[in-house]
């Protein structure tokens, strides 16, 4: 069998207008990343802090349990430690995999500002610039709206996250919020993209620009110049104060959303709030090279780790896009139905949600759903 | 105590010149300078503006684009049927123009009178970059650094959440609205976003003692400190630092995701927030949303000096504008905040329970929180509870 001959591709930025670069982890969704050894594809897993590690278990667990061809190598990230070996050990193994799935790192407000945001620092080396939210009312979830489907595409790598800070007069601090062109095209182009793979109609840009004329005028008129170039897509844009306001009191005009950084983060929250917490929404984070899950909102939660009462449910529709990416679509259906009809049917529902049952017990739901919906677990086998 | 009015009133336009200039944050800590417009409280509390020419007061009206104007003539002609001592001197504010010598006949207006009622000024993003924001023209040239929004569910108003009561306080000159930005290298914009170690304590100081005058018991802090280190980080820092000096009231901080997040879901946990400026731009309209739109919250901006009051969410409405279908709630409790404001506690009594009586005994709602009514409609119904309340009124 020929070696698989990895290399990544250090392309700059200015590529984005002409023809991609072909690799070997070409991920336009049409050539899945290759398998590996036999069959079996190999992530890179990152437990994080807080609830982390125990619900990347249960992922675990409920992988080996419906025999899903993958394999996990497992890095740790030691969020107390000022070196940044740990992080960097686990970028390059996600260098080395293609994909990865992971808990979040904590971030300790104590430590000198010198000390990065390992999340931030994993996004930007590896240039994640796309983080997908598809936030949907789940069926059996008690919520005060109901029919939302919105797609929110954030900036991920440059915006007011940039950390470059500082205070050249004592007692005043200058952040630097960096919008650049060829990142604003990037993202406005893979948003329209995905409205048109996903059937979508509308996308909306959310910004700033009545008060940051330069840096959100420019990310407005790069996403309509893209806009440009999909006529079957309307575009229109909204600033993101009123659209707080709107998707509070109706959030069901909603289609897709592109915007920076931080209003993604915000917008990002309130959306998952809508529709039931933090506990229910996968998101992903996408290069041209590389992916990596997660939970949408990104949370530790360090109040409720070790404590068996953490909702599953997003780390574990995290792993079924995961699985989508990989092109194991069987596997992800199948799991995506046990958990949807965990929810709804079962209405076996975690503390967040309003209900009593602990990770374990949902954990064990849908293994028996996966169980009841077909022959591939690994009790019969 | 008229002559020495007199005198004083002399000095006041030089005195107006001057601290008008100043309007630093140097002084944050140092003794106060006392001037004409001395709120030590900045709340308004301890000593009223001059009232003026026989007892009625001038107060700056800038009626501003969209629904602005329409609303404000509705204020006008309640006060004139409620016989409110208040006389309005209005400044009109181009929007289209590009030179500033209307915003800065505003500005002087507002420093004459020390008290303003305003529409909202629409910035109109065609125009270059040198074009500034008017309203945050005005509000940094008055440093009008406490931005207020008292967020209150009204009972008769059909919401997902009941007994909402959050005060937002939003520093109101600084942070990501600084206008400061650069294009160094073509295709890279540079946004500053600048945090004072002054305006941060200022702002917490006003936050805490706003507190403390209410009665409240929790200041919460909204941040990103945490991708911020410096920036927000300071901003934090100072907050902890002021809240050590008022131990009756509970501090403690929130990153601005989660804080939106619990907003949807629980609103109830918060009691009073102080955030730097975007953050309280986004979560003052998440809170608006909550209780019911932006037709219904007043916002009020208070500096050392000046106070301006507005509606909360700053719209200007120019899809509903001239039609007779905005709700003038909001800019007519922004009308009673600016009595409060003037000590004529009576009549902004008077109007609030006008209003209240129509938005939760008469049920007359206009479009926007789910009802048939017109704005006028709503006004009649308005005037009519005054009457029925007192003699009050210009009928007799």
């Amino acid at each position: 069998m020929t070696y698989p001959s990895r290399f990544f591709c250090l392309c700059d930025p200015g590529q984005v207008m002409r023809p991609v670069m072909c690799t070997r982890r070409e991920k336009s969704s049409y050539t899945p990343p290759p398998a590996k050894y036999g069959g079996r594809h190999t992530v890179t897993l990152i437990p994080g802090d807080g609830i982390g590690p125990e619900l990347l278990n249960h992922a675990q667990e409920l992988f080996r349990f419906c025999c899903v061809p993958v394999d996990f190598e497992v890095v740790n990230v030691d969020s107390s430690l000022t070196s940044e070996d740990e992080i960097n050990n686990a970028v390059t193994a996600i260098r080395r995999n293609g994909v990865a799935l992971k808990g979040n790192i904590e971030t300790n407000h104590n430590l000198p500002p010198s000390h990065k945001s390992r999340n931030n620092l994993l996004r930007t080396s590896l240039d994640l610039y796309a983080n997908v939210m598809h936030c949907q009312t789940l069926p059996g979830v008690q919520t005060r709206h109901k029919d939302i489907d919105i797609i929110i595409i954030r900036e991920n790598t440059e915006g007011e996250y940039s950390s470059l800070e500082h205070e050249n007069v004592p007692g005043v601090v200058e952040s630097l919020k960096i919008i650049t062109r060829v990142n604003s095209l990037r993202i406005a182009e893979y948003a329209f993209r995905q409205a048109r793979e996903k059937g979508r109609r509308r996308v909306t840009a959310v910004h700033k620009a009545n008060i940051m004329k330069l840096g959100d005028g420019l990310f407005l008129q790069c996403c309509k110049e893209v806009a440009a170039g999909y006529p079957d897509i309307t575009f229109d844009n909204m600033i993101v104060d009123n659209t707080t306001m709107q998707l509070v009191s109706k959030p069901q005009q909603f289609d897709v959303m592109v915007m920076p950084n931080l209003y993604g983060n915000v917008v990002s929250n309130v959306c998952a709030g809508l529709v039931g917490g933090p506990g229910l929404v996968p998101g992903a984070n996408y290069g041209k090279d590389y992916a990596v899950f997660e939970t949408a909102t990104r949370n530790t939660g360090k109040s409720i780790a070790n404590k068996n009462i953490a909702n599953p449910t997003a780390t574990l529709l995290a792993s079924c896009l995961m699985l989508d990416h990989l092109g194991l679509h069987d596997y992800a259906s199948m799991i995506r139905k046990a958990i949807l009809r965990t929810l709804s049917e079962t209405r076996l529902h975690t503390a967040d949600l309003g209900g009593q049952g602990t990770t374990s017990e949902v954990v064990q739901s849908i293994m028996k759903e996966v169980q009841k919906g077909g022959p591939l677990t690994s009790e019969k086998i």
